[in-house]
C-alpha cells in the first residue's frame, strides 16, 4: 500500500464541526484533518454523521458551529459552486438529458474553459475511466458500472484537489466492486487528488483507504490506518463494527482480565481501565488439553464451511458464544455438539477501554 | 368464461357511457337536416354557417386569446408553487399550502366563480383595477384555476426527479440559477408544456366561472354556445360543439403524450 506522501501537508481541516437536525446531534464537535493526496474513508452506520460531514465539506449543508479550513482558509461561507472540491454522488446524478460528453463537459463550461482546451481534457477524462467511444451515449443507455465511470470522469475533469465519494461502490454488483475498487485506487494515485469516501461497508473502507475514521454518533470513534484499526480496535463499538471480532465483557484483575461470560482469564498487556477484550476468530486455535489463562472450553453449536476455513460457533462454559475460524490446513473441523478446548496468544488479546 | 372477456365488456360499457353522447353530437353536426337530432345525409353546411357567424368567430378568437394568456400565467404561478412544494422541504405551513393550491381542483366552480367576482369587485373599488369585468378578469380567473393543475403536474415531475442532479450541477460550478436553467428546467419542460395545455383546455371549455367574472365585452366561445342553446337547439350548436370537442380532445391527447414521453426518459 503506497500511503500518502508524508511530506505533503494538511489539505482540509475540520475544527469542532457541529451540526444539529432538530433535536438530533448529527456531528458533535468533530475534528478531522485530510492530508494532501491521501485516500481517506469515513466509515460508519446510518446516523453516524458520515454523510452529513461529506455534505458539509461539499457545501450543501452548513455546520451550526466550527470551522472548515481548506489550505488554511475558512470555506464555511463559500457556496458549493465556488469550492475547488468535487463530489461523486451515490446515485451518480448524471444529467439524463445530456450525452456522456456533455455531462463531462458541464463543469468546464461553467468555468468558461475555452473549447480548444476543454475537448482534450474531456477526451482524457473519458480515456482515464475507459469510456472512450461512449461520448454520444445517453445515461439511460449505460450500465451501472459505466454510469459510475461517467460520474467519476465528470468530477475528475475538474482536476479537484479533493474528491468526495458518497458510497462509490454501493450501487454496483458484487462482482464489479472489487475491480472498481482497484480502479478507484489507481485513479487516485494517477490524479494525486485526495479522495474522501463515505461508506458503511468496513471491507470497502479497509481495502481502499490509506486512513479510516470510524464514526459513531457524530464523533470519531477511532482513526488510523486500516490495519491498525482492524488489529487494535479501541472500543467495543469499533471492534463490533469492523465485524467478526469476538467482544467479551469482564473486568481487569491482577492476572490480566477475567471474563465470567467466557469462563476464561485473558492474560496479556491489560490496562486497569479495560472493560472488555476483543479476540479475532482467526486467532483462536483448537488445543487439546490446554489449561490456564488464554484458554477456554466450550461446545461446538454450529459450523459453516467458508472455503478457506470453517466458522465454528462455540458456546463457552460461561455462556458466551465465540466465533472461531478453523483453517482448512489444521485438519477436519470438530463435529457439531462436540466439546473443544480453545487457546490463543497473549499478543492477540486486544483490551478495550470503552 | 374468461376474465379477459369481462374486462373488455366492462371497458366497452364505460367508454360507451362516456363517449356515446359526445359521438352522437359530433355525428349529428354533419347531418344536413335542420332538426338537430334527425339524420338528413352528410353535409358540412352547419360548419359553413358557423364560419359565417361573426358572433361565433369573435367569441372563438377571444376564447383562444384568453386561454393562451391564462395558460401562460398559470404555468408561471403554478410552476413556482409546484417547485416550492417539491423542493423547499418541510417548511412551516407546507401541508396547508399544498391543500390550498389544490383547492380549486375540488371546489365547485360556482364557488370559485362567485368568490373571484367578489374579489374583482372589491379590488376595483379599492384600487381602481381591474376596471370593470371582461376578458382580463376571465383570464385572471382561468389562470387561478389552471395554476392549480400546473402545480400538481410540476410537483409530481419534480418529486420524481433526483434532487442530487441540481446539487451535482452546483458542485460542478453552477450557481442555483444556472443549475435551474440548465438542469431542472429542461427536465420539467414536458410537465410545464403539459400543464400549459391542460390550463389551456380548462380555460377553453369553462362556462361557469367565465359567466361570473365576465362582462359585456367578454363573451367566450362556451358562453356564446350557451347563449345559442337558450334560443333552442340548432344544428349550428352541434357543429360548434363538435369543433370544441375535437379541438380540446387533440390538445388533451398532446398533453398526455408529452407527459408519457417525459416519464419514459
Amino acid at each position: 500500500m503506497a500511503g500518502p506522501n508524508p511530506a505533503s501537508g494538511p489539505l482540509l481541516r475540520a475544527e469542532a464541526i457541529t451540526k444539529r437536525f432538530g433535536a438530533t446531534l448529527a456531528l458533535d464537535a468533530l475534528d478531522l484533518t485530510i492530508i494532501e493526496g491521501e485516500f481517506f474513508a469515513l466509515l460508519g452506520g446510518s446516523g453516524s454523521g458520515k454523510s452529513t460531514l461529506l455534505r458539509i465539506i461539499a457545501g450543501f449543508d452548513t455546520p451550526d458551529d466550527g470551522r472548515l479550513l481548506l489550505d488554511g482558509a475558512d470555506i464555511v461561507a463559500t457556496p458549493p459552486w465556488a469550492r475547488p472540491i468535487n463530489m461523486m454522488f451515490q446515485s451518480y446524478a448524471l444529467f439524463p438529458h445530456m450525452s456522456v460528453a456533455d455531462n463531462v463537459a458541464y463543469g468546464l463550461r461553467r468555468a468558461g474553459t475555452p473549447r480548444a482546451e476543454a475537448a482534450p481534457r474531456i477526451a482524457a477524462a473519458l480515456a482515464m475511466v475507459g469510456l472512450t467511444g461512449f461520448e454520444r451515449r445517453r445515461p439511460h443507455e449505460l450500465s451501472g458500472g459505466q454510469k459510475q465511470r461517467v460520474a467519476l470522469a465528470r468530477s475528475l475533469v475538474m482536476r479537484p484537489r479533493l474528491l468526495l465519494l458518497d458510497e462509490p461502490l454501493g450501487a454496483l454488483d458484487a462482482g464489479l466492486r472489487e475491480r472498481t475498487g482497484f480502479e478507484l485506487r489507481a485513479l487516485q494515485r494517477e490524479t494525486g487528488a485526495a479522495f474522501v469516501m463515505v461508506t458503511h461497508d468496513q471491507e470497502e473502507a479497509l481495502a481502499l483507504a490509506d486512513r479510516v475514521a470510524v464514526l459513531e454518533g457524530g464523533r470519531i470513534a477511532q482513526l488510523g490506518p486500516p490495519r491498525a484499526i482492524y488489529e487494535r480496535p479501541a472500543s467495543r463499538f469499533v471492534a463490533r463494527f469492523l465485524g467478526a471480532a469476538n467482544v467479551l465483557e469482564g473486568r481487569a484483575v491482577a492476572a490480566g482480565f477475567d471474563s465470567t461470560e467466557a469462563g476464561a482469564t485473558f492474560a496479556g498487556v491489560i490496562p486497569a481501565d479495560t472493560v472488555a477484550v476483543a479476540l479475532r476468530p482467526e486467532r483462536i486455535r483448537l488445543a487439546a488439553n490446554a489449561t490456564g489463562p488464554n484458554t477456554a472450553r466450550g461446545v461446538v453449536e454450529d459450523a459453516a464451511f467458508r472455503g478457506d476455513d470453517t466458522l465454528l460457533l462455540v458456546r463457552l462454559a460461561g455462556g458466551a458464544l465465540l466465533r472461531v475460524a478453523h483453517a482448512e490446513e489444521d485438519g477436519a473441523p470438530p463435529e457439531r455438539g462436540g466439546g473443544v478446548t480453545l487457546a490463543w496468544d497473549a499478543a492477540d488479546v486486544v483490551p478495550l477501554a470503552s | 368464461m374468461t376474465r379477459g372477456r369481462f374486462v373488455t365488456l366492462a371497458m366497452a360499457a364505460g367508454f360507451a357511457f362516456l363517449w356515446l353522447p359526445i359521438l352522437l353530437l359530433v355525428g349529428y353536426a354533419f347531418s344536413a337536416d335542420r332538426i338537430p337530432f334527425q339524420w338528413g345525409g352528410f353535409s358540412l353546411r352547419w360548419f359553413a354557417a358557423l364560419a359565417a357567424d361573426d358572433r361565433v368567430i369573435e367569441a372563438a378568437s377571444l376564447s383562444l386569446r384568453i386561454a393562451t394568456g391564462a395558460a401562460s400565467l398559470a404555468v408561471l404561478l403554478g410552476g413556482a408553487a409546484g417547485w416550492g412544494l417539491a423542493r423547499y422541504g418541510r417548511f412551516r405551513g407546507r401541508a396547508l399550502f399544498g391543500a390550498l393550491i389544490g383547492a380549486p381542483l375540488v371546489l365547485p366552480e360556482v364557488v370559485t366563480g362567485l368568490s373571484l367576482l367578489l374579489l374583482f369587485v372589491a379590488l376595483e373599488s379599492v384600487t381602481g383595477w381591474p376596471a370593470g369585468r371582461g376578458a382580463l378578469t376571465v383570464l385572471l380567473a382561468h389562470a387561478t384555476l389552471g395554476a392549480a393543475f400546473v402545480a400538481v403536474v410540476v410537483q409530481a415531475r419534480l418529486t420524481e426527479t433526483d434532487r442530487s442532479l441540481e446539487e451535482a450541477a452546483m458542485d460542478l460550478g453552477a450557481t442555483p440559477f444556472i443549475a435551474f436553467r440548465t438542469i431542472t428546467l429542461p427536465l420539467i419542460a414536458p410537465a410545464l408544456a403539459a400543464g400549459w395545455l391542460l390550463a389551456f383546455t380548462l380555460s377553453l371549455d369553462d362556462v361557469v366561472i367565465a359567466s361570473f367574472v365576465s362582462g359585456p365585452a367578454g363573451t367566450t366561445l362556451p358562453m356564446a354556445l350557451f347563449a345559442m342553446l337558450r334560443l333552442g337547439l340548432t344544428p349550428e350548436v352541434n357543429a360548434l360543439g363538435a369543433v370544441v370537442v375535437i379541438g380540446v380532445g387533440s390538445v388533451l391527447i398532446l398533453a398526455a403524450l408529452l407527459l408519457r414521453r417525459s416519464d419514459s426518459r
